[in-house]
């Protein structure tokens, strides 16, 4: 009898399929993509953040050897391309006309022979500007005499929307009459996701077929494809989007680029294969930044350290263009999960958007749709509370967490959350990182003037949207798909929806199949990020792969069973009552070892097939979610800070994360260990600043810091397991977690250092020199 | 066209000759003219490394020099780490340890790796993060790549070896 084990089934640590071509160094990124006759095309992009457009002379770049064509504004305004649609009901402009909005905004693209010609052509396109007044603060954006950024738009103001969930009169009068109350404004400042491989794309127009195939850096292949046909009007059937290997996505690789738009608009012009590939300026400056949220947190308590209720109000900034990708009925996303693990009385939050002359974006970033916002305000506001009361920042979270018998519990602001167990991951956390001593030595230390810091965060997370009719993107249902065929020697092709950036789906859902099949890991191929082969699905951002494609992928190879079933009978000779799947086997009830394997079944689905029933062994599904799942996890961080210079230094963090039903735990861990860097990057170092001119600070990797092995801590992970009870292997996803609840953790331990100094609260990043003048203000700098 | 200048150049042990412009980087050479997927290019300013190579044995970043300057001299990209077909120790290390996700640090994290080892054949934990502190990953937090130079340099010492073609699933 075959085991899980020997089939790299559920939980087993499968070694990654993909690695074998990544250690060779034949991974396939965009930029490896050569295709004969290929030209390259560059961006012009403005130098100011707020401009007028006088004049583009591009007859200079044009008569530089090698430079094929320059497109502007205007020449795409013919073919009504200058602007195109965003993901949160607006428009941004491909190329601009008018004016320009930021820095770093697409002004002209050059295509040249050679990158070299490309590069000159875009040095030599002449633009003449007007420079307007710049608006860089949110908060001035909404002023009466700010000036009005977007001319397009048919209301003149820089608002976007105003979006609220909750109670406002309920949870207002639980704060008039509280014994406790807490305010606490908090920055989520901007960010960005930077994966190692910046955007690029091959564009590549076959005027015989009247086909457009386009090789691009995109997490989202099907829902970009749609996207192209509406925008262009090019027949879907006539497009092929192939998001081959992707060197790190994180969202920034979910929306369209102007990039990708006029690299497929001159390969149609020129009729030859366009390659872009954006430099690291280019995408720090002007594709998909992240957060940017400006938050206030109210807490409202009984003195005994009771959380009764919630009250947040945000400003978000957007730059330029509401570009934020996430799903359209839902304009702060799922930023009302800032509930978190909390069981409160009531809530209310409300977010407004505005614009301002920074790039556009506001991009879920390791996160789900704003959740990283929400679990780092709820986390950082209970602590803040818990300094009020003088209470256990420990204790408090675990007096107020929703209890397991309270599952499936409706939070006041809507969601239904599916399972959970905050106590267990907490108790957890706490005892592997000796809290109790921690707590001794931290009170010894002080009383020698010593200075270190514990913080926890005890975060819930919702991931895995739909169900398709609540989330949508453009209009599109956000399911998921995963085709599967069982090839007559019973091995296996499957082709999933989403598409994977480096998570591992080649294995991980490889392994999904084994375990439902009964077939080894090393017989099943996936494949994906091809639009032409894989069946449609919205892309893999938001930890949605595993929750929705996941589950279509569970569900199809049920399918498959179903038949599979009928003809292990015929096979047999006795009836389908009497078969069972046993032990990964189809076995005779009663006489298990009467048994005939998938791949046997197989075989004969070709080639004896019972009456009445298909021949082959294929299934497909496309999964619509009944519910999202909402992964959790407790984190303790602790930190010892240099008097002298500010430094903190992160001496343990624990991270014990529940996202249900583990696939592979090495791969869970590996997405742990990542997310907390990025965690620990964005509550330490990363930043995309503005000066007062709108120049932005934080264009490249001299600026925009990134840590290296260096300045990374040691992970410490273990976990809990509660499955959720709707998903059909109990899986919730895991590769947010780490970074939505890793930055509060961090920004709690460094307060909690802090605090005998009275501070409570700084904002990220939080940089030596923010800790040092805090000190240096309590006079206890050395 | 620009002038050309022409260049002889050793690429994972063979002679490889071409006619480049001189502000050519010798990572777009590597790419563009020879056709070899291993060096990847992720910044503009030198600091992520992902273009690494090792140039006479010494791990350097193939963006910040030109293509004229590597003329009559050595190098090695990830496709030489492999020879005759067998894998590097570090390369079956970062699969073993999962020292990749994305893979397009890898590369380079692979060749600082094996450069290491060559010069400090057991080096300590401190010794690995500093010579990887070029490289920047973002998908793995690091910790795993440590493991993965660490079970290398056991495997070249010659104790606890992975065993080749034993992973669990994986084609190796
Ligand atoms: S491409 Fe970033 S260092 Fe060479
Ligand atoms: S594995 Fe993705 S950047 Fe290192």
């Amino acid at each position: 009898m075959i085991t899980g084990q020997e089939l790299g089934g559920l939980g087993c640590s499968v070694k990654r399929k993909e690695d074998a071509r990544f250690i060779r160094g034949q991974g396939k990124y965009v930029d490896d993509v050569q295709l004969p006759n290929m030209t390259y095309l560059h961006l012009v992009r403005s130098p100011f953040a707020h401009a007028r457009i006088e004049r583009i002379d591009t007859s200079a770049a044009l008569e530089i050897p090698g430079v094929l064509a320059v497109i502007t504004g205007e020449d795409l305004a013919k073919a009504n391309l200058s602007w195109m649609p965003t993901l949160s009901h607006d428009q941004q402009m491909v190329l601009a006309t008018g004016k320009v909005l930021f820095q770093g905004q697409e002004v002209a693209a050059v295509v040249g022979e050679t990158r070299f010609a490309a590069a000159d052509g875009a040095a030599a396109v002449r633009v003449d500007y007007e420079e307007l007044p710049v608006l860089i603060d949110p908060h001035q954006a909404l002023e009466p005499e700010a000036p009005i950024l977007r001319e397009d738009r048919e209301e003149q103001t820089n608002h976007i929307f105003h979006w609220e969930s909750g109670d406002r009169e309920a949870t207002d009068r639980i704060f008039s009459e509280a014994d406790v109350t807490i305010s606490q404004d908090m920055l989520y400042q901007r960010c960005h996701p930077a994966p190692i491989e910046c955007c690029a794309c091959v564009a590549d127009w076959d005027a015989t077929n009247e086909k457009m195939t386009i090789w691009m850096t995109s997490q989202a292949p099907h829902a970009h494809r749609t996207v192209f046909a509406l925008v262009a009007g090019l027949p879907e059937h006539k497009i092929r989007i192939i998001s081959p290997d992707v060197g790190g996505g994180f969202g920034n690789k979910v929306p369209v680029y102007p990039g990708y738009v006029c690299a497929a608009v001159a390969s149609l012009t020129l009729g030859r294969p366009v390659k872009w590939t954006e430099d690291r300026t280019g995408n720090l400056s002007s594709t998909g930044f992240a957060r940017d949220y400006h938050m206030r947190a109210d807490l409202a308590a009984t003195k005994e350290g009771e959380i009764r209720a919630l009250r947040v109000k945000t400003l978000a900034d957007h730059g330029a263009f509401n570009a934020a990708a996430q799903p359209s009925k839902f304009p702060a996303g799922l930023y009302n999960i800032c509930t978190g693990s909390y069981d409160l009385e009531n809530a209310f939050v409300e977010v407004d958007g505005v614009y301002t002359n920074k790039a556009p974006g506001g991009i879920a970033y390791r996160c789900s749709f704003r959740v990283t916002e929400a679990a780092y305000l709820i986390e950082r506001a209970v602590d803040v509370l818990a300094d009020e009361l003088g209470m256990d920042a420990a204790e408090l979270r675990r007096k107020n967490f929703i209890q397991p018998d309270q599952f499936p519990y409706e939070t006041s602001l809507g969601w239904t959350y599916d399972s959970g167990d905050y106590e267990a991951a907490l108790d957890r956390a706490l005892e592997i990182v000796g809290y109790e001593d921690l707590l001794r030595e931290q009170e010894e230390k002080r009383a020698r003037g010593e200075i270190m810091g514990i913080g926890i965060s005890s975060f819930t997370e919702i991931v895995g949207a739909g169900p398709g009719k609540t989330f949508d993107i453009l209009g599109l249902e956000m399911f998921d798909s995963c085709e599967v065929r069982v090839h007559p020697t019973g091995k296996v092709l499957a082709r999933i929806g989403v598409q994977t950036q480096g998570q591992g789906h080649e294995t991980t859902f490889a392994q999904i199949l084994a375990e439902e099949l009964g077939i080894p890991v090393a017989d099943i191929t996936v494949e994906h990020g091809d639009t032409d082969t894989a069946p449609y699905g919205l892309g893999t951002y938001a930890s949605r792969s595993t929750p929705v494609a996941g589950a279509a992928t569970a569900i199809a190879a049920r399918k498959i069973r179903d038949k599979a079933k009928k003809i292990a009978a015929h096979v047999m000779e006795v009836a389908e009552e009497d078969v069972e799947w046993k032990d990964y086997a189809f076995r005779v009830k009663g006489a298990p070892d009467r048994s005939v394997s998938m791949a046997d079944v197989a075989f004969a689905a070709y080639t004896n097939t019972p009456q009445g029933v298909e021949a082959g062994l294929e299934a497909v599904n496309y999964y619509d979610p009944p519910n999202l799942t909402f992964p959790f996890g407790t984190y303790v961080c602790v930190v010892d800070v240099d008097k002298g210079t500010g430094e903190w230094k992160v001496r343990r963090f624990v991270a014990v994360d529940d996202c249900g039903t583990v696939i592979n735990p090495m791969i869970v861990e590996g997405q742990i260990h990542g997310g907390l860097t990025e965690g620990f990057a964005i509550s330490a170092m990363q930043l995309i600043d503005f000066d007062e001119n709108g120049s932005i600070i934080g264009s490249n990797f001299m600026e925009y810091l990134l840590p290296t092995a260096v300045e990374t801590p040691t992970w410490e992970t273990d976990q809990t397991v509660t499955p959720s009870p709707h998903h059909p292997i109990g899986a919730k996803g895991v590769g947010e977690s780490p970074c939505v609840g890793s930055p509060a953790a961090f920004v709690n331990a460094v307060v909690d250092a802090l605090s005998p100094f009275g501070v409570r609260h700084i904002d990220m990043p939080i940089t030596s020199y923010k800790v040092w003048k805090a000190l240096r203000e309590a006079g206890v700098a050395d | 066209m620009a002038t050309t200048t022409s260049i002889a150049v050793t690429v994972n042990g063979t002679e490889r000759s071409a006619q480049v412009e001189p502000r050519m980087l010798l990572v777009h050479f590597l790419r563009d003219e020879l056709g070899l997927t291993g060096p990847h290019i992720g910044c503009d300013t030198s600091h992520c490394g992902a273009c690494t190579i090792l140039l006479n044995g010494v791990p350097i970043k193939s963006c910040t020099m030109f293509a004229v300057q590597a003329d009559g001299q050595s190098i090695t990209t990830v496709e030489g780490l492999t020879r005759n077909g067998d894998l590097h120790p570090v390369q079956d290390a970062f699969k073993e340890d999962h020292g990749l996700q994305c893979g397009y640090c890898t590369p380079g994290m692979m060749l600082a790796g094996a450069a290491l080892l060559a010069s400090n054949s057991d080096p300590s934990e401190t010794e690995i993060r500093m010579a990887i502190s070029g490289n920047l990953c973002r998908c793995t937090g690091y910790q795993n790549i440590v493991k993965a130079i660490q079970r290398a340099s056991r495997a070249m010492a010659g104790n606890g070896a992975p065993e080749r073609g034993k992973t669990e699933g994986g084609e190796a």
